[in-house]
Order: C-alpha cells, then structure tokens, then sequence
C-alpha cells in the first residue's frame, strides 16, 4: 500500500477538516459517562452482565446511524488484534483502559470516526465526540443528541441529587469531561506556560501533554480539560473552560507576535533547521519527532514555510506512533527499526508535500 | 506476606473482589498488581486514584476516632453488589448506582473535596427517566413541610398542603398510567 492511501485510512476524516481557531486549537473533545441503572459497574461485574451489555449495545446500534454521523460499527476488543487495538489508542478513539483491561469491552465507532462510544470500559458507556478546531458548544450539543438518542433504549443510572451515576466518584454528576488540544509553542519556547498552568488549575481546569510522559508535553501539544463534574451544568462547564482556551489562544498569538519581533532570524533559523531534519534524518526518535513536527507547524502558521498543508503537525503526530509505524511496516519492529522506519516515512511525507505543490 | 503473584516481592497492595457476592482477597505487590490490571497503568489516574483513596481514608479515620457506631457502619454494605465501605474507600470506585445510596451518609465530604465544594447535581436530565424528577422534588418537599405543620398544630395550613400533594400525586399517578 502507498503511503498516501495509508495516510487516508490512519487519519480520521475529521481531523483532515479545517476548524475555528484551528492554528492554536488542533480539537475539541466531548466525553460523556453513562451506566446502565441495573447493572453493577463494569469493575465488579460479573461475565453475565458485562455480555448482557455488549449483546444488548450490539443489537440495539451496531450498523445503526444517527444524524450526520455515518453508521456506527461495533467492535469488540476481543475480536482485536493487540497492534489493531492499539491504534486505535493512537487515534483517540478508544481509551488504553479499554484496549488492556477491558475483557468484555467494545467500542461503537462511526464511519467517520467523530463518534466512538466505549462499552465496558470504567463506565458502561462513555461516549466521546471529535470536532476539528475550537468547537466545544458545538460538541456538546451534537454530544447531547447522541445521549438522548442512546437513552431512549437504556435506563441510564440517574440520581436527582448526584446527577448521572458512574464508577469513579471524579465523574458523578454530569459525566463531563470536555477538553481541548491546543499546540501553544510560543508560550513554551517563552516558559509562559509554566507559570499559567498553576493559575488554570485554581479554576478546576487540568492541564497536561497529551504526548509524553508526567507533565512534559511533547510537540508542545496540551490538553486543556474539566475536573469538577458535579454541582455545575454542562454548559457552565463549558463556558469556563472555553474563556480559559480563549485566553491562551490570545496569549500563544501575542507570546508569537513577541518573538517574531525580537527574535525573527532565530526563529526562522530554528523553524529551518527542524524542517531540514524532518525532510533529511534517517534516523529519528519520537521526541526529536514532535518538537520538530511542532517548530515546523509554527513556521508554517508564521508564513516561514508555505508550500507545506497545516495539517502535517496532526497527521504526523498520529502516524509516527508506535503502533502505526508497525502496521505500516506489517510487521514488528525493534525501537531502533522503529527510528529508522518513522524517519522514512516523515521524508516519504514531506516528498508528498512537494509532489502536490501546495 | 509475600506477593500471590510472583511470590517474589513483598506484597504492599491488597484489595478485596466482591464477585457476585462472593469475596475474594488479593494481595499483590505493585509491579504485579499493574501487569494484572487491578490498579491503572497511567501515571496520571494512578495519581488520581492514590489521592482519591487518600481523601476516603481520611474520612474513613477520622470517623474512627469520633463515632460511637463505629462497627456497625463499618459493616456498611451495598445488598445489590455486595461491596463495602471499606472496599469502596480502598478502590475508590463505586461498586453499582445503588452503592451511591448504601454509602449516602459518607458521600458529601468526599464529594466536597473532589469537586469544588459541590455535592447536588446540577446539569442535564434524562428525558424518560427523568420526566418526573422535578414534580417528585416538589412532592418530597411538601411532605416534609406537611410533617413540620402538624408537628406545629398548623392543621388550616397543613389541610391545604395536603390538598397540594394530592393534586400533585394525582398527576403523577395519571403520568404513570399513560406511559404503561
């Protein structure tokens, strides 16, 4: 297979779309956790219950479409493949504690990939929903219409007083965990980031790398989430969580502007020299990977580098994981192979790029 | 005690699985206890979860010390799952939606701390099982206010209210039949 239809079928449709703010903003997630009223939560159930679930999901919505969002396709995690299951963590569609503990686990996925609920995992049902760019209030409605769409075949466990029921008491209430991937590399070139993130925390919002281990944050890529889901609404939730992003989309644009004016040759030297590395090297690690793949993209937002698309720094995010790297190469490969591997793909990339003359 | 697992390491983890009633006793050592899944591998729910039993056992010490009724509600067991309140505050999970009640007394600290100081819901509701959540918290609220005039001697009042919650039991009884 060529890289180009490989690159077609690893990239979910929705992330190839252009979405509001979508320089600073890679994507906005909706998460919402449902429990089935009358039966035990998913760590303490027994094989019964747990098949009981997937039978009745299966029967009820595999293959079933809802609005704009394509067929559903249920997948069970027994049915995987490790390597298979694995990228589907590389995508986001499905959680690392559904692909390694989930015996009984099973994930509704839409054809386009913007909706996968998640059967079994923490919660019965954890349905999550993708929108390209900054586009919360969006997600949460369309997230609101699967719900109601979803509960008019399942008794959701609801209490009047704690709201939606679930395993872990961090999530009663709504359910909600909504977040937002953000690429902020000025603010980290400038150390900024460091001293705001403290400041986030104070309003019951996290922050943290969504690659990368403990709180580096590869490629400068950060996710901004919600921690309190109860006692507030859905939509205060995300309203303060969306004023939050909004200033740091106005503090990444400034923090560029600075360095644009102060520094411009070592900018575009650094801007450069990572673009040289990513169209050269032959070998190359994941880490190296990402702070290039992240001065690249800001070269591109700056105007340095024009003929390559914006969406590099996401796809190639996606594609120079692990388990992506070897399904590519159909076959294991050692962490050496894998450098190896990744650097020929990063250049067959960027070889795309020129061929297609943006 | 030595790890049951690979029976190599000391084992500093030791839980209890409730399945279908039936309680098991698991002692693992760390390493063990993540290859075999029965704390997350993350670092980051790994935290969360340490801090959260933190929080419970905290909550679980300090009543300790203060109730009376220590042993009776240290018995504190959910009739539907089987888990205890001693489980829950170890897992730090939820065994069932009924556990939420069975642990009711102990929820609010917890809750409190986790989120904000916020205890009640206040968010969406389902629309099928929720339908009647709002006129059912009016009814539960006339009751109690019912008790207080008659324990008052309010009885004028009390006779109106009562016409209320008559009224409001009638339409929910009438919803109740339509629906079936």
């Amino acid at each position: 297979m060529g890289l180009e239809q490989f690159i077609n079928e690893a990239i979910s449709p929705w992330l190839k779309e252009d979405g509001p703010d979508s320089d600073i903003v890679m994507s906005s997630r909706i998460r919402l956790a449902r429990n089935f009223e009358q039966s035990p939560f998913p760590l303490i159930a027994n094989e019964e219950h747990l098949e009981g679930i997937l039978y009745f999901l299966e029967k009820e919505f595999n293959h079933r479409s809802f609005t704009q969002y394509e067929q559903l396709e249920f997948v069970r995690m027994a049915d995987l493949k490790s390597i298979e299951k694995q990228v589907l963590v590389e995508k986001h569609l499905i959680s690392p504690h559904l692909a390694e503990k989930s015996q009984y686990g099973a994930a509704l996925i839409s054809k386009n990939e913007q909706v996968s609920i998640m059967v079994n995992e923490e919660d019965h049902i954890r349905m999550q929903l993708y929108f390209p760019g900054f586009q919360l209030k969006r997600a949460l409605e369309e997230a609101f219409h699967i719900d109601d769409w979803l509960e008019q075949k399942i008794d959701y466990a609801f209490d009047e007083e704690r709201g939606y029921l679930t395993s872990c008491p961090t999530n009663v209430g709504t359910g909600l965990r909504a977040s937002v991937m953000m690429h902020l590399p000025a603010l980290a070139m400038t150390r900024k980031i460091s001293r705001m993130i403290p400041a986030i925390n104070q309003l019951g919002l996290v922050v943290r790398g969504i690659y990368g281990e403990g709180s580096e944050a590869l490629g400068n890529i950060f996710q901004i989430s919600n921690q309190v889901t109860l006692g507030r609404s859905e939509q205060d939730i995300i309203e303060d969580l969306t004023s939050v992003v909004q200033k740091l989309i106005e503090q990444e644009r400034q923090a560029r502007t600075i360095l644009k004016q102060q520094s411009e040759l070592e900018l575009e030297d650094r801007v450069f020299r990572s673009y040289g590395i990513l169209e050269h090297s032959r070998i190359i690690e994941s880490k190296e990977t990402a702070k290039c793949l992240s001065d690249v993209r800001l070269g591109i937002d700056l105007g340095y580098i024009k003929h390559i698309s914006k969406s590099i720094l996401n796809e190639l995010m996606v594609l120079t994981q692990p388990a992506f790297l070897q399904q590519y190469a159909r076959r294991m490969l050692t962490p050496h192979e894998r450098d190896v591997f990744r650097a020929s793909l990063i250049r067959e990339r960027f070889t795309l790029e020129q061929r297609e003359e943006f | 005690m030595e790890c049951q697992e690979c029976q190599q390491n000391p084992a500093t983890l030791h839980f209890a699985q409730v399945i279908n009633g039936e309680k098991k006793e698991i002692h693992v050592c760390h390493q063990c206890a993540k290859e075999k899944g029965y704390i997350p591998p993350e670092d980051e729910s790994y935290s969360l979860h340490n801090l959260l039993s933190g929080l419970f056992q905290f909550d679980s010490d300090a009543f300790h010390t203060s109730s009376p009724h220590h042993s009776m509600e240290q018995d504190l067991q959910c009739e539907k799952c089987g888990m205890t309140y001693q489980e829950f505050t170890r897992i730090g999970k939820f065994g069932c939606a009924t556990c939420y009640e069975t642990f009711s007394s102990h929820l609010n600290p917890i809750f409190r701390r986790v989120h904000s100081g916020n205890t009640t819901h206040d968010g969406k509701v389902p629309k099928r099982v929720g339908a009647d959540i709002y006129e059912r918290k009016q009814l539960r609220n006339l009751k109690w206010k019912l008790q207080q005039l008659i324990a008052d001697e309010a009885f004028e009042e009390a006779a109106n209210i009562r016409d209320q919650i008559r009224q409001l039991e009638k339409n929910l009884n009438q919803k109740g039949e339509g629906d079936a």
